[in-house]
């Protein structure tokens, strides 16, 4: 796994407070408890801080599953 | 006009964008931020050069950061670049005054679609937009100050003036809903309901309708964009930090 994905991988179990044996990149929007409409705006704001980008409303509304935040969080220049 | 004591830094440290910063109560506001510390970004659709103008002469004055930001309210993508702005030059903002707002009238009969969507475009969609904007850098730090600017009319309403009404009533709207919705993350969201207030958009009035507002206010003269501004500057700072979800009256006493 690369950095740039270790860090994004990071941040959702920062932001939705997942535990350890959660794969994280099987997840998808609601598909969890804890991925709820709060939480994903708390999840946005972490990817923006920890990426040092701020995220159209397009992709904030359309980011569904982690493999889709991955493809946004490319479109911003990051070499995931 | 009675302001803050001179060499007062109350928003030292903060980063500010007034919408409709171009004249009258938008201008105002900057200048006090300005004054009282806060880098200020300035947003404004008309006169792009004056912008560029006003946001250098209020960095040297003031010994401040400034940014220029021209571009119309009503266009999501403007909205957009604005705050992509911001993130690039500031990485936060702390404070909004959700100010630009076009005032026109018709009388119920004769409103047309396209006024409609002038003043609803400017007047709610942009300030929804520019909530929305702002409220994305604001989380981040879990802090943060939005100051909508409604109207009088928005609370009492006015003859000729549904349209109008209508998108500051909906500006009070946005104002309640998003301080229940932003405040677990920090952040306060009021308005500010000014009333006759002497800036551009009442010179051209005719001398009788002028002394007919007059007689309407308690304290018996015509507001200043400076009594907006005064109001907007606590609202802004952390003498305001527990204050969030009101809807506050500049208005003399007036009487509508």
């Amino acid at each position: 796994m690369t950095e740039p994905e270790q860090k994004l991988q990071a941040a959702f179990r920062e932001a939705l407070d997942l535990g350890a044996d959660v794969d994280v990149a099987t997840l998808t929007y609601r598909g969890i408890a804890q991925w709820d409409s709060v939480a994903h705006m708390q999840l946005v704001s972490t990817i923006e801080t920890a990426f040092d980008l701020m995220l159209d409303t397009d992709d904030v509304i359309g980011m569904s599953s982690y493999d889709k935040a991955k493809e946004i969080v490319r479109k911003y220049g990051v070499a995931l | 006009m009675i302001g803050w004591p001179a060499g007062t830094r109350l928003l030292a440290g903060k980063t500010a964008f007034v919408t409709g910063a171009s004249r009258g109560i938008g201008l105002e506001v900057a200048t006090t931020l300005a004054a009282l510390g806060a880098d200020v970004a300035l947003g404004g659709v008309r006169d792009p050069d004056g912008l560029a103008r006003t946001a250098a002469d209020l960095a040297a004055r003031h010994g401040v950061r400034t940014l220029a930001l021209p571009g119309d309210v009503a266009d999501p993508a403007a909205v957009k670049a604005c705050y992509q702005a911001i993130f690039k030059a500031w990485k936060q903002l702390d404070v909004l005054v959700n100010n630009a707002g076009v005032l026109e009238g018709a009388l119920i009969g004769m409103i047309s679609d396209e006024l409609i969507d002038r003043v609803l475009g400017t007047n709610t969609r942009g300030a929804i937009h520019h909530l929305q904007g702002a409220a994305r850098l604001m989380a981040r730090a879990k802090r943060g100050a939005i100051i909508n600017v409604s109207s009088i009319i928005g609370v009492r309403g006015d003859e000729g003036q549904a349209v109008y009404a209508a998108s500051k009533a909906a500006v009070i709207g946005l104002t309640l809903a998003a301080a229940k919705e932003l405040a677990p993350q920090g952040i306060r969201v009021n308005a500010v309901a000014p009333g006759y207030i002497e800036t551009d958009m009442i010179k051209g009035l005719a001398p009788e309708v002028h002394a007919r507002r007059l007689a309407q206010i308690g304290l018996g003269r015509v507001g200043t964009a400076t009594d907006v501004a005064n109001l907007i500057a606590f609202l802004a700072s952390d003498l305001a930090a527990y204050v969030t979800g009101q809807v506050i009256g500049v208005d003399g006493g007036m009487r509508l």
